[in-house]
């Protein structure tokens, strides 16, 4: 199966451990990896901060970029929303629209595509860790993907996952939110952290480097002892005698 | 303008409730009550079946009305006039207020008592009615504690005084009224109805406000908990509803389905105490019904919305489902809105009715999690019409510096080649700030990040390069 990588600017710039997890994990898994070369940002940020027009030229060259792609996967939930958002974008242009809504049909997140298309639930990934686990509000309330992740994570060998209060509740990430409104920002992620602790668990796994960075980025602050990681980081990892 | 609540900036009331500890402690608590008791009345209630289906039938139920608004309103106000009573078509909240007070002149009247409304709240009504002499009383439990302390505003739609314990509320009590029982919620709601039962004996005008108006009967619905409103519909002669000019159903059929959405997702109950339902009467000898009944319809900034995006938002039935799953709500209360409708609602509604200038800020206090679209029970994109609201908002007030700094991520964007060279540039760029493999205090934008939380540093390799290395079997 040929896939394209989306492989989202902040792990490109920041979480590049995550983008080769991505895929290894994808190519362990029998898939035909590309990365076009043309990617840049989905333009969430412009999109979301009110500025239509400049997400619009960001739109448009992912679209030029992936437009021939049988499959697009990226390892964020928030990202692949975006995609599907693109037929919003240019309700207004029946020429764009047609292409994005091309785009949109073919794009899933990392976990969904493995769990929904290759139809794989145990990667033979093996993790010793009491961990838990965020469900980032664009995976599960714009992406409507609650079940892929914790498929795989069930089946990761030596992982016990813990439940998270309020895991329903956004860890105050929302891109340019995070700064315009930093104090409101600062008492949903201190609450974020404050039910990780009380989850008791070392490990917060989560499916979308935004999120990751704003709670990691906290964690880190406060100096507590607890390690963040992608979900792809955890399933790329194997065991003598699984596959 | 009364929907507006104090003078103070956005942030500096954002501030205030952040120190709060007290309303941040029961605003928690209260979601996590609220949100519990609400998925067990719908998604979690075998009895009724598929919650979604009951939201798709809401949704569609009220578009048709917003779609047919012309016609359902004249439908309504032509089986209300029928039926003797008035109808006042009230384009802004001086005219609604002016309607009332020349009814209350005309009446005489001195005592007024009042059943909870956010409608009546929006246009000042109770300010208005004391300006020309008369006496209005708060007769749901909520309104009446906010009342006597000194006209308190409401921080929650359903629930307006959920910023205050009983604690509070008793020193309220005692310091307003003269109580001197305890915190006891039975003993202080005894005390409330005691001091209540006497108003409503007195009231010349009962003023109510109006959850749906049936179009093809021409009946003002009210969906209440406490029973005060039928006090207020039923001792006094006169009794003047007031109305948003979106709150109407079609038919009875709809009535149905809506007051299921509302009570299920407001509070969480499967049916409200009381559905009082209020048709004019022509019948001379009528013992039960008021001799003189007003409706006025307010539009009040509502057409706005009509015809354009945010027309669904006109879809609101005030169950205030968003704002009990809003994580920003939680955090700073209902009167940081700076509005009396507050929580996601409130920031797409506010900006509707009062314009940008007063409610500019609302729609960015969202992290667009999309927890109140979810939680709508008729299907509002609420988290998609914030992002309307800022499309405006910053083509209208937006600063230069971010307006630059949009367009030249439009271009980055837009050419692959400056985009991996920022890529490539950025460790440099970011090397005197990194340290320990992460930034605690970054430069320019990156401060208000850094303020708070680390920041990861960027990476040293490249990812393309390792890509197009790994695929060339370079790797192991």
């Amino acid at each position: 199966m040929k896939i394209s990588l989306f492989i989202t600017c902040l792990a490109e710039m920041f979480y590049q451990n995550v983008a080769k997890d991505v895929v290894e994990v994808l190519e362990r898994l029998g898939c035909d990896v590309n990365f076009p070369k043309g990617q840049i940002c989905c333009g969430q940020p412009a999109y979301n901060s009110g500025y239509r027009k400049d997400a619009q030229k960001a739109a448009k060259q992912m679209i030029k970029s992936f437009e021939h792609s049988e499959f697009i996967v990226t390892p964020s939930g928030s990202c692949a929303a975006m995609f599907k958002e693109y037929p919003e974008l240019f309700k207004e242009d029946p020429e764009w629209l047609k292409r994005a809504e091309a785009i949109a049909d073919k794009t899933y997140e990392f976990t969904q595509f493995i769990v929904n298309v290759l139809k794989v639930e145990d990667v033979g990934a093996v993790y010793p860790a009491q961990a838990t686990y965020h469900t980032s509000c664009h995976m599960i309330r714009l992406l409507k993907e609650t079940e892929a992740p914790f498929k795989l994570l069930k089946n990761v060998q030596g992982l016990e996952l813990l439940p998270l209060e309020n895991s329903y509740d956004c860890c105050g990430f929302g891109g340019t939110f995070a700064v315009k409104m930093a104090s409101i920002s600062e008492q949903m992620v201190d609450e974020k952290v404050r039910h990780v602790e009380e989850s008791t668990a070392t490990l917060l796994i989560a499916a979308d480097n935004g999120c990751l960075m704003n709670i990691k980025g906290r964690i880190d602050r406060k100096g507590k002892p607890i390690e963040v990681k992608h979900i792809a980081q955890i399933l790329n990892t194997r065991v003598e005698g699984r596959n | 303008m009364p929907m507006k609540i104090g003078e103070q900036p956005f942030f500096d009331r954002v501030d205030e409730a952040l120190e709060n500890d007290f309303m941040r402690t029961a605003m928690a608590s209260a979601q996590d009550r609220l949100r519990g008791r609400k998925l067990d009345a719908t998604v979690n209630d075998e009895q009724i079946g598929d919650w979604e289906e009951w939201r798709s039938a809401g949704e569609e139920i009220r578009r048709h009305t917003l779609e047919n608004l012309d016609f359902y309103l004249n439908q309504l106000s032509e089986n209300f006039s029928k039926r003797g009573g008035h109808v006042y078509f009230a384009e802004t909240a001086e005219d609604a207020t002016r309607y009332i007070q020349e009814v209350a002149k005309r009446k005489n009247a001195k005592k007024i008592t009042k059943a909870k409304s956010m409608v009546t709240e929006e246009i000042g009504l109770n300010e208005a009615l004391e300006e020309i002499g008369c006496q209005v009383y708060e007769t749901d439990l909520a309104e009446y504690i906010l009342q006597i302390d000194d006209h308190d505003r409401p921080s929650h739609i359903v629930v307006p005084s959920l910023h205050k314990n009983k604690e509070q509320i008793r020193d309220t009590f005692r310091d307003k009224a003269g109580y001197t029982g305890t915190e006891e919620p039975r003993e202080l709601t005894a005390f409330a109805r005691s001091q209540l039962r006497e108003v409503f004996l007195e009231a010349d005008i009962g003023v109510t406000g109006c959850n749906f108006a049936v179009a093809e009967s021409g009946t003002i619905s009210l969906v209440t908990n406490e029973g005060n409103a039928n006090m207020v519909t039923t001792y006094p002669e006169t009794q003047i509803s007031v109305m948003g000019m979106e709150r109407l159903v079609p038919t009875w059929k709809e009535l149905d389905v809506m007051v299921n959405l509302l009570s299920r997702s407001a509070v969480g109950q499967k049916i409200t105490t009381y559905i009082t339902n209020l048709t004019p009467q022509l019948e001379e000898n009528s013992v039960d019904a008021p001799k003189e009944f007003h409706l006025v319809i307010l539009d009040a900034g509502r057409s706005n919305a009509l015809g354009t995006e945010f027309q669904s938002a006109l879809h609101c039935i005030r169950c205030a489902a968003c704002v009990n799953v809003c994580p920003v709500y939680r955090q700073i209360g209902g009167h940081a809105y700076g509005s009396i409708y507050q929580g996601p609602i409130g920031a797409v509604l506010s900006p509707i009715l009062g314009g940008y200038e007063d409610y500019g800020e609302l729609p960015f206090a969202s992290s667009l999690c999309a927890a109140c679209s979810e939680a709508c029970p008729v299907r509002i994109p609420l988290h998609e019409q914030l992002i309307r609201h800022r499309e405006i908002y910053v083509a209208q007030k937006g600063k230069v510096s971010e307006k630059l700094a949009m367009k030249a991520f439009g271009i980055g964007a837009s050419t692959p080649s400056l985009f991996q060279g920022a890529v490539k540039g950025m460790p440099a760029i970011m090397k005197p700030f990194v340290k320990n493999d992460s930034i605690s205090s970054g430069p320019g934008p990156m401060k208000l990040w850094t303020s708070i939380r680390d920041f990861p540093s960027p990476e040293q390799n490249n990812f393309r390069s390792w890509f197009k290395h790994h695929k060339d079997g370079g790797d192991s």
